[in-house]
């Protein structure tokens, strides 16, 4: 009779149901199938799709890769306002570059060409880290011991930051990293 | 164990001593968190409005950390204690199983939840409430954890065990109503979840105490977020049986259609454990089958689950005004609900902001190829301060106007007060939640001390939108945290100092719930099909709203760089 009693038709299963509710059940159930297809029409016709290539490794591993990439790809070096200098490396068309998120700075600064396809390796040498490109608004989570391997074309030139957003300690809002894109 | 039935003269509601003790207490820890959990929204609040940034970076962080415990843990999960011993034993007029595991379920709760909150404030465990590997807290902070959550299933033991002593003791005929069913969708979702809980949190206890040597911090992510997202469909499940139960005792609401509110809580058993996924989609390391599978092909059967009963709540409260002659038009029934009834607007506010914000931006926030545009960004927290906030928090807050009388037997206390406070608490934080998920929409981290960055290597100046955003976001949530302590302030005062109520007469020996007679449902049945014009109207509106604001994010996605 109500929603705090037992339900008044003993039968209740087999109660019929009103034709709005059935309307509204499917109509229902055909967004959710557009929702879904939707993901799988992206996939094949659509430019925005995080990789999906990864790969285990440990933290030194990763940056011996790192800095062989560094060392072979510096094109000059950049003072931080806090005084570090970092290497701006130009990363070869489409080529691979490595960037390293760890307590708390994105190493090293990338330099990029509008309209190249490049693979961004991604790792952490610590805590999970969060790659947030901006102003362009890409968020992709960083993960110890996980090599990411990112294939991004980049549609737009200037200086981009990137912000770290996932929670790595006390100094988690001064790790600012930065990509050029020429 | 001896023990009596209260029949409280109000509302007919039967209260069993054991039940009764319970419930009060599990209510009372839960308002007590909230309170905790309110305090240190002040602070990280005022810390996250620019123009004031209130704490340091530690405080801020450490803070943060205590008020997801609190809120998200302690409040909502004491209060679905309370929830389920009411669902059981009340709405089916039984005993409560085994009163003695009730209490090792309410002190286990309350040591774990105070154990983890020590842990907090002595400053060594600033994880936030997901603690993710290999950032460690101190190991009482886990244990803390895993208590309160054993003790949460010896709850959902004990609410299991009720429903037998009921059908034993044969104190209703025929079904379950319709909330307990709700109370019990989530009452097993719980147990899956908690599983899920014990699978990680053990481990990672003893990687805390030197055990064992390492957790992956992938596979943590998978199997915590098995805890943590499937927890809120605990929620969900409980929150909507709150929709149902408000409308049923304010003005007689009766579900539309018992099979279909039914069949969609069992679609929420049955495929909400896989959205786990949804909090990986920005991941290395998981397939995009494996994404899209889980996150949409099984979830979607849960968002559809959500849009029936977003269908069939206000269909029954329809319903209930037109069979008491509000009839006129599409919308007379709405305009003459019982807006002055603080349980009755706190639900429906509950509802409408669950639906309109909470819904539809946690379903674009899942689709896995958009998810990159908003992982991690404030957008997140906006997302779910509609959802577990304007939806859970203010319908356990709506329902607590019709507990207070028939539970604690007192009247509340300024009755004009209480009726503003839903108004004001759910509208403030639904709008904390639209400037959040405006701000995370123009990339604004989450967790995040210092949107200037200082002492990072570079500069960074957000969008002057973004900023606006997050002064706003201070505003109002400052005018929520007002809200919540009015209703604070309004519950207490009346255990406190609200007139004493009459409780009713006690008797040994529980009165069963009378079975339908025949003449009765018969004479339902013709005034059964009262149609919903009304209702079709507004979800109408909910699809259009949905359907829009889901393709302008495909939009915005097309315009980001481009990722393969
Ligand atoms: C009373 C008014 C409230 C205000 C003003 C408020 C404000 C906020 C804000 C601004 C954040 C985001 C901080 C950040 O990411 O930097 C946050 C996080 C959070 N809030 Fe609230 N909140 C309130 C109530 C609640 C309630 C009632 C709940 C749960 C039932 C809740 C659960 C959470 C959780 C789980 C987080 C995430 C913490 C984390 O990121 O680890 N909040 N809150
Ligand atoms: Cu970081
Ligand atoms: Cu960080």
């Amino acid at each position: 009779m109500s929603a705090i009693l037992p339900p008044s038709e003993r039968l209740w299963w087999k109660e019929p149901i009103a034709k709005t509710e059935w309307l509204w059940i499917a109509i229902a159930f055909v967004w959710g199938m557009i929702m879904f297809v939707m993901m799988i029409y992206w996939h094949i016709y659509g430019k925005q799709n995080l990789s999906n290539e990864a790969y285990k490794t440990t933290p030194e591993a990763f940056a011996a890769k790192a800095e062989q990439f560094i060392a072979e790809n510096t094109v000059r070096v950049e003072t931080g306002l806090e005084g570090s200098e970092i290497p701006v490396v130009k990363v070869p068309n489409g080529g691979d570059g490595y960037l390293i998120a760890r307590l708390w700075n994105w190493y090293p600064i990338l330099e990029l060409e509008k309209g190249q396809e490049y693979k961004i390796h991604l790792s952490s040498m610590d805590y999970n880290h969060g790659f947030s490109l901006q102003p362009v608004n890409i968020n992709i989570q960083v993960i110890p011991g996980y090599e990411h391997v990112v294939k991004m074309t980049p549609t737009s030139s200037g200086t981009f930051a990137i912000v770290c957003n996932e929670f790595c300690g006390i100094g988690h809002h001064s790790m600012l990293g930065r990509i050029y894109v020429k | 164990m001896a023990t009596t039935y209260r029949t409280c003269p109000a509302s007919g509601l039967q209260f069993e001593a054991h039940a009764e003790k319970l419930m009060k207490w599990n209510a009372v820890a839960a308002v007590l968190w909230l309170l905790v959990g309110g305090i240190t929204a002040i602070g990280v609040i005022m810390t996250r409005w620019p123009a004031f940034k209130l704490l340091p970076p530690d405080q801020f962080y450490q803070i943060l950390t205590a008020h997801g415990v609190d809120m998200l843990l302690c409040w909502i999960i004491f209060f679905e204690m309370a929830v389920l011993y009411f669902a059981s034993s009340v709405l089916l007029r039984c005993r409560l199983a085994t009163p003695k595991w009730g209490w090792v379920q309410f002190w286990l709760m309350v040591v774990g939840s105070v154990m983890t909150n020590v842990a907090i404030f002595q400053g060594e465990s600033s994880v936030m409430f997901t603690s993710y590997v290999p950032m460690q807290a101190a190991p009482h902070f886990y244990l803390g954890l895993i208590l309160f959550a054993v003790g949460a299933l010896i709850g959902c033991g004990v609410f299991f065990g009720t429903l037998v002593v009921a059908k034993k003791d044969k104190t209703y005929t025929g079904s379950i109503p319709m909330v307990t069913f709700g109370a019990l969708t989530a009452a097993i979702i719980a147990v899956f979840t908690i599983l899920t809980g014990a699978g990680i949190l053990l481990p990672t206890f003893l990687w805390s105490i030197g055990l064992i040597k390492e957790v992956d911090p992938q596979l943590y992510r998978m199997v915590w977020w098995g805890l943590g997202h499937s927890s809120q469909q605990i929620n969900v499940a409980a929150h909507v049986s709150i929709w149902y139960l408000i409308p049923a005792i304010v003005i007689g609401a009766k579900p539309l259609s018992e099979k279909v509110s039914r069949g969609a809580f069992l679609m929420y058993i049955l495929f909400l454990q896989l959205a786990s996924a949804h909090h990986l989609l920005s991941d290395p390391g998981m397939s995009a089958e494996w994404k899209v599978l889980n996150t949409s092909y099984f979830m979607y059967f849960a968002v559809m689950a959500s849009m029936i009963h977003g269908f069939t709540v206000p269909g029954a409260i329809e319903a209930a005004q037109r069979r008491r002659g509000f009839t006129n038009g599409l919308f007379e029934w709405l305009r003459k609900a019982p807006w002055g009834n603080p349980a009755f607007s706190g639900m429906f506010i509950s509802l409408v902001s669950f639906g309109f914000l909470g819904g539809i931006s946690g379903v674009v926030l899942g689709t896995e190829q958009i998810n990159m545009l908003m992982h991690n960004t404030f957008y997140v927290p906006g997302h779910f301060h509609t959802t577990v906030v304007t939806g859970t928090t203010l319908a356990f807050m709506a329902v607590t106007y019709l507990l207070v009388p028939t539970l604690f037997k007192r009247e509340m206390i300024h009755p004009k007060l209480c009726q503003i406070q839903p108004y004001l608490f759910g509208i403030a934080m639904s709008i904390t939640g639209l400037v959040m998920m405006g701000a995370g929409t123009l990339g604004v981290s989450r967790r995040h001390w210092d949107m200037a960055f200082s002492g990072a290597p570079f500069q960074y100046e957000w969008p002057g939108a973004a900023m606006l955003m997050m002064g706003m976001t201070g505003f109002f949530g400052m005018v929520t945290i007002v809200g919540g302590a009015l209703w604070i302030y309004l519950v207490v005062g009346s255990l406190l100092w609200g007139k004493k109520l009459d409780g009713g007469a006690v008797s040994d020996k529980p009165t069963p719930i009378p079975a339908a007679t025949p003449a009765a449902s018969a004479s339902h049945h013709g005034s059964d099909h009262v149609g919903v014009p009304g209702t079709v109207v507004l979800v109408m509106a909910l699809l259009i709203s949905f359907v829009l604001y889901y393709f302008v994010n495909w939009k915005y996605l097309s315009e980001v760089w481009l990722l393969s």
